[in-house]
């Protein structure tokens, strides 16, 4: 089954279309600062996302994490630093915002689909209304999405009509309709039922296997430790430990990060 | 009593009385429909960023839900002739009325974009939309399924209201029932017939809200729904919801 998502889902394509040597840092965020009311929620944050791989942001609540996702594309302004996409800096730029937030697609924890459109059509409206795609090719693509996430027969239904996890994979779908360059998942699973939580992590895990950059907000330890190449914990709006992924899992970590995973497991 | 019924039946089918309600009508229609875009206008304004304009409005929603449509009727009939603008009844009644009915269009308005919880816009410009497109895509297709009811009411509302211009003698059904009562003392008949053919257009103007509402609601069973199909719902029975 898995292998056969996996070459439906190759974004290998996609990937070499983008000006960036493979193993670079696509996406950067540098010495980033942000305070709500007074209350340091990002403190000095740096972070490199290379192409083709899979960042875990694990920490506990309140740590900054997706916070720093809404920095990436720009959906919360940031009060110090920089953020860098494909060789620009796009927080310098906040006029073209828009334009990057096309290459840089996100996923949220209440899935968010339009409920006055159908699965198909909210996968259909961003590339209908604002890339110009004609509705015939929209459809197509719409539908080789759906059955990439494995719910094409529930295209014509509506956001209410569908399970938290079949939601959620229609919102992956969405953000890959605009074919990205990068996805930022906040907390994909945390409003689901457990139950759900497996058929939307298996979507995510294929979409890292094909080479979809990803940056993940989460807390699901099993996804960390299957498809991420590295794992980034934080603490108190500071990056505390930015590691592969190999050395998180071994332990090879500081006492905090340690802590964290003990509470995990 | 037989004798008031037929005299009510003669009223009813005469022209003046026709003619009356045909004036009703228009005053609602025209009413609503610019009431309806200044509450759209101002109520998008009230959502900007723009202090000055937003000052602009408050003012205006100050002034025409603070004061009573008839004096706001009166006014703009006796005393913009002062400033050398002099309107006929019925262009009047359509400027006080659209004004007055504005004010309370934005509100309305204004309630049903924030309705739309802000999560959704964020959804909407993580997709890339300029702010106006998350307005256009996003926000304005839910937020009028909200506002329907609300405006269903003002239409009535608006009906009845119109009552109101008789006093700058435009000749709309209230008036016409007066001026034929007073002329033969008939006051039941002619008064009756005004009222029967109030109930008839608030009626029609609940149906009508009822269908508008059945149309916008999610559709429900999967695929695209053809023009044709919605025609043909709407001859249908109301649809149990699931």
């Amino acid at each position: 089954m898995k292998d056969e998502i996996n070459s439906a889902l190759s974004f290998r394509e996609e990937a070499s279309t983008i000006d960036v040597v493979p193993g670079k840092s696509l996406l950067s965020v540098k010495h980033v600062s942000k305070a709500f009311d007074d209350q340091w929620v990002l403190d000095n944050v740096s972070l490199d996302v290379e192409v083709g791989k899979t960042q875990v942001i694990l920490g506990p609540s309140g740590s900054g994490k997706s916070t720093l996702l809404r920095c990436m594309n720009l959906l919360e302004p940031i009060d110090a630093g920089a953020i860098w996409f494909s060789g620009q800096e796009i927080s310098a730029q906040l006029d073209r915002a828009h334009l990057v937030r096309r290459e840089l697609s996100m996923v949220f924890q209440h899935f968010e689909l339009f409920p006055h459109l159908n699965a198909l059509e909210n996968i259909m409206l961003a590339p209908t209304r604002i890339k110009g795609m004609s509705r015939v090719e929209a459809r197509e693509k719409a539908m080789v999405l759906l059955e990439k996430v494995r719910i094409a027969d529930k295209a014509s239904l509506y956001p209410d009509q569908l399970s938290g996890g079949q939601q959620q994979r229609v919102a992956i779908a969405r953000a890959l309709a605009m074919e990205p360059k990068v996805m930022l998942f906040d907390e994909p699973t945390s409003a689901l039922d457990p139950e759900m939580v497996k058929e939307v992590l298996d979507v995510m895990t294929s979409l890292s296997e094909a080479g979809m950059t990803s940056v993940v907000v989460t807390h699901e330890m099993a996804f960390a430790r299957e498809a991420a190449q590295r794992v980034v914990f934080m603490e108190q709006g500071r990056i505390v430990e930015d590691v592969d992924k190999d050395a998180f899992f071994s332990g090879n970590v500081g006492e905090r990060a340690q802590l964290f995973m003990s509470n995990m497991l | 009593m037989s004798d008031a019924l037929s005299i009510i039946a003669g009223y009813l089918v005469s022209w003046t009385f026709f003619e009356a309600a045909l004036m009703t009508l228009a005053l609602t229609l025209l009413a609503m429909l610019f009431g309806m875009l200044l509450g759209i206008i101002f109520a998008l304004i009230q959502e900007s960023r723009i202090k000055t304009l937003r000052g602009v409005v408050l003012i205006y929603l100050w002034l025409f839900r603070g004061t009573p449509v008839l004096l706001q009727i009166i006014f703009v009939f006796n005393v913009l002739p002062v400033f050398g603008i002099v309107l006929s009844g019925f262009v009047s009644g359509v400027i006080a009325l659209s004004l007055n009915q504005g004010a309370y269009m934005t509100e309305i308005f204004r309630s049903g974009l924030q309705a739309v919880g802000k999560q959704q816009r964020i959804a909407g410009s993580a997709l890339g939309m300029k702010q106006s497109q998350v307005m256009r895509f996003v926000v304005l297709p839910q937020a009028l399924r909200i506002v329907v009811p609300p405006t269903g009411n003002q239409f009535m509302g608006m009906l009845k209201e119109s009552a109101l211009v008789s006093v700058i003698a435009v000749q709309e059904l209230l008036l016409v029932a007066d001026q034929t009562a007073s002329a033969n003392f008939r006051y039941l008949e002619a008064l009756s017939t005004a009222a029967i053919y109030y109930l008839a257009l608030t009626t029609i103007f609940m149906v009508i809200q009822t269908y508008i509402e059945r149309w916008l609601a999610p559709r429900k069973h999967g695929a695209k729904v053809s023009w044709t199909q919605r025609l043909l719902r709407m001859t249908a029975q109301p649809r149990s919801s699931q």
